[in-house]
């Protein structure tokens, strides 16, 4: 822990305009000969590793630290809706396993509802050691107060290490409420986990909104928070089971709540993007709505969905489910094709999976051809119509 | 009722890259934007004191002094009050720290009836300041809101969308709402509204008109977590790079799918 301070003895025109430069987000001012830096300031210390020399430091401010030795165990929250478990939960469960295989410690699936002894038995079967259930009739529907109250309970008893939580729509509402209570951190929509032997967990993401991954750590608070996106890893294969289920006293927990469900009812199917195996995605290359009837052919040919990227959401061009990436949806498809599509990483994190990556971009400097496996140096609006005259003679 | 819309100043430009071999960022000019979500945070708000007597709404932000521009954006598209906190002490914070800053800072403001944010920001893209600041106020919230109605000074009703399903939910007040897209349609910034604002001052508190001023609880010391490392996302270098006419790149990709056996 620390703060940055700026050495005014070695400030000089030359070095402000080195640091003003270096800065990425704009946090230096300088008035009256006084270097200051302002709110903007994400503490990145950049300044201080490529800057000149000297001027900003880092100042460490003692901590205590905590005994990490004290927290033991990797727990994977178990979502369910009407006793059936959301799948996420099962690849949260493999990658539990292989972190806790380093760091030498059990794999807890917790599940709350009010009848979920399937579920528990199907957790024994992706080979968790242990499974705690919280189970009562108030239970049945996700209630964000009463769960965090849940929740807070089992780390209260259970002093585990890291809670793994799926990043489902309820998941991303329900993670940081038990962050807040339990005053530790949250690491969002994780694309890739590590441990150390001691326990710390490494959560990588993007970051800063744009085409940058972060290593993310939390070194002196328990437990370590992390949610993830549903197909970012994959659950294991079904074992003999081993593990030990446990039903706990639920009246100990307050179930006040100023929250009252009325009712609850489930969306017009739309094909979800996040089974399909051919995709066509759009980017902003489009211009307009109606250019999107030039891949009908294509996605016909292909027996493709068409998913797009998160502009053409703003634009109110498709239904929300059709977005790929970190804010819609992890797509692992046997074949991608890319129109027009800058490759923010939030988007690349959410389909770099798929078997097949075709990307068509008139801009060379796009992020999607770093990981596709054809890139095609072409604007859509001459490549497409060319390629519709191929299919129409073909078929 | 009292209204509070959370709303954030984000780069217009997701261009943010970082050179491999010095590790510096390089961020694709300074051009900011207020997140799109909050756009229908303030829609959201500004529909219902249309059809709720004597409504007012506050926008508050976190950031440097230049983040006043998003707040008199919504002013002029709408709110009665803005204020800015704003304190280098903040810097660093993660989740957790902006979360309490922010709780503290509506505290010191007086806890309205209903507090609104966007259902995340395109910077961080965590969807979880809102849930942590309810949480920190000790009031419920619900998250992907896409619908209010029926709303008095005591309960509101809310339709919230997940992934597959909606849910209604009857909600007391003082509660908070993070909002999705739903029905509502940001208007624009009015001039009329910019001239009536011409001489007001937007308000901008510190640390020290928090409560807590204590400040190992804010911004890098009040984090728990911390950015280890940054560094450029994998690059497979297994990419072929398909050359020619528009003609013939329309041929090969078509023999690409077709011994794919896609088509």
């Amino acid at each position: 822990m620390g703060y940055i301070r700026v050495n005014q003895k070695l400030v000089n025109k030359d070095s402000v305009d080195e640091l003003r430069k270096i800065c990425p987000f704009d946090a230096f001012e300088y008035q009256d000969e006084y270097l200051s830096i302002n709110a903007a300031c994400k503490l990145c210390r950049l300044c201080i590793k490529k800057g000149p020399k000297g001027v900003c430091e880092f100042i460490e401010t003692e901590t205590k630290q905590i005994d990490k030795s004290n927290y033991k165990g990797i727990a994977v929250y178990i979502e369910q809706r009407a006793n059936q478990a959301h799948p996420v939960a099962w690849e949260l469960i493999g990658k539990a396993k292989e972190l806790a295989k380093i760091s030498q410690e059990k794999v807890i699936g917790v599940v709350i509802g009010d009848d979920v002894s399937k579920i528990a038995d199907e957790a024994l079967e992706y080979g968790v050691d242990q499974v705690i259930i919280y189970q009562d009739d108030l239970y049945r529907d996700f209630n964000v107060e009463i769960y965090t109250n849940v929740m807070e309970r089992f780390f209260e008893e259970y002093q585990v290490n890291i809670i793994l939580i799926g990043g489902s729509a309820k998941g991303r509402s329900f993670a940081p409420r038990v962050a807040a209570r339990l005053k530790t951190g949250l690491t969002a929509d994780c694309t890739m986990l590590d441990i150390k032997p001691n326990g710390d967990l490494l959560q990588i993401r993007p970051a800063f909104g744009g085409n940058i991954m972060a290593k993310i750590h939390t070194p002196n608070h328990r437990p370590q928070l992390a949610t993830i996106r549903y197909k970012m890893f994959n659950a294991p294969s079904k074992t003999v089971p081993f593990g030990k289920v446990f039903y706990k006293d639920c009246s100990i927990i307050s179930s006040n709540t100023r929250v009252k469900l009325i009712e609850s009812f489930d969306k017009p199917k739309v094909k979800d993007i996040s089974d399909a195996e051919v995709i066509i995605a759009c980017g902003r290359a489009f211009k307009k709505q109606k250019d999107l009837l030039l891949i009908e052919p294509l996605a016909k040919a292909l027996g493709a969905e068409i998913a797009c990227t998160r502009p053409l959401i703003e634009n109110g061009w498709f239904d929300p489910r059709k977005q790929i990436g970190l804010s819609g949806r992890t797509v692992k498809p046997k074949l991608i094709i890319n129109l027009g599509i800058s490759g923010a990483v939030q988007y690349i994190e959410g389909m770099k999976e798929s078997e097949v990556i075709i990307s068509i971009n008139n801009d060379i400097d796009n992020k999607l051809f770093d990981i596709s496996h054809y890139n095609i140096l072409a604007d859509i609006y001459e490549i497409i119509p060319e390629l519709n005259k191929i299919l129409e003679a073909y078929l | 009722m009292n209204l509070l819309v959370c709303i954030k100043q984000v780069p217009a430009s997701s261009k943010v890259d970082v050179d491999p071999k010095t590790g510096v960022l390089i961020r694709d000019g300074l051009n900011v934007k207020m997140n799109p979500y909050d756009l229908y945070a303030l829609e959201a708000a500004f529909a219902i004191k249309e059809n709720y007597e004597s409504t007012t709404i506050t926008a508050i932000t976190m950031g440097p002094n230049s983040a006043k521009s998003v707040l008199e954006e919504a002013l002029y598209m709408g709110c009665d009050e803005a204020v800015l906190l704003s304190d280098r002490r903040f810097a660093g914070a993660d989740v957790l720290a902006t979360a309490y800053t922010l709780s503290q800072l509506i505290k010191a403001l007086g806890v309205p009836d209903l507090i609104i944010c966007g259902k995340q920001t395109t910077d961080g893209d965590t969807a979880q300041v809102g849930p942590e600041i309810a949480e920190f106020l000790g009031i419920p919230h619900l998250a992907y809101v896409i619908e209010t109605s029926n709303y008095n000074d005591k309960t509101i009703r809310l339709r919230n969308s997940y992934d597959t399903y909606d849910e209604i939910n009857e909600v007391q007040l003082p509660c908070l709402i993070t909002v999705d897209k739903g029905d509502w349609i940001p208007r624009l910034p009015s001039y009329k509204r910019k001239v009536n604002f011409k001489d007001y001052q937007i308000r901008t508190l510190t640390l020290k008109d928090l409560v807590d001023q204590d400040p190992k609880n804010y911004g890098l010391n009040g984090s728990p977590t911390q950015v280890e490392e940054i560094f450029p996302p994998d690059k497979s270098n297994t990419s072929i790079n398909i050359e020619g006419s528009k003609e013939e790149l329309a041929k090969k990709m078509f023999d690409i799918l077709k011994k794919g056996k896609f088509i």
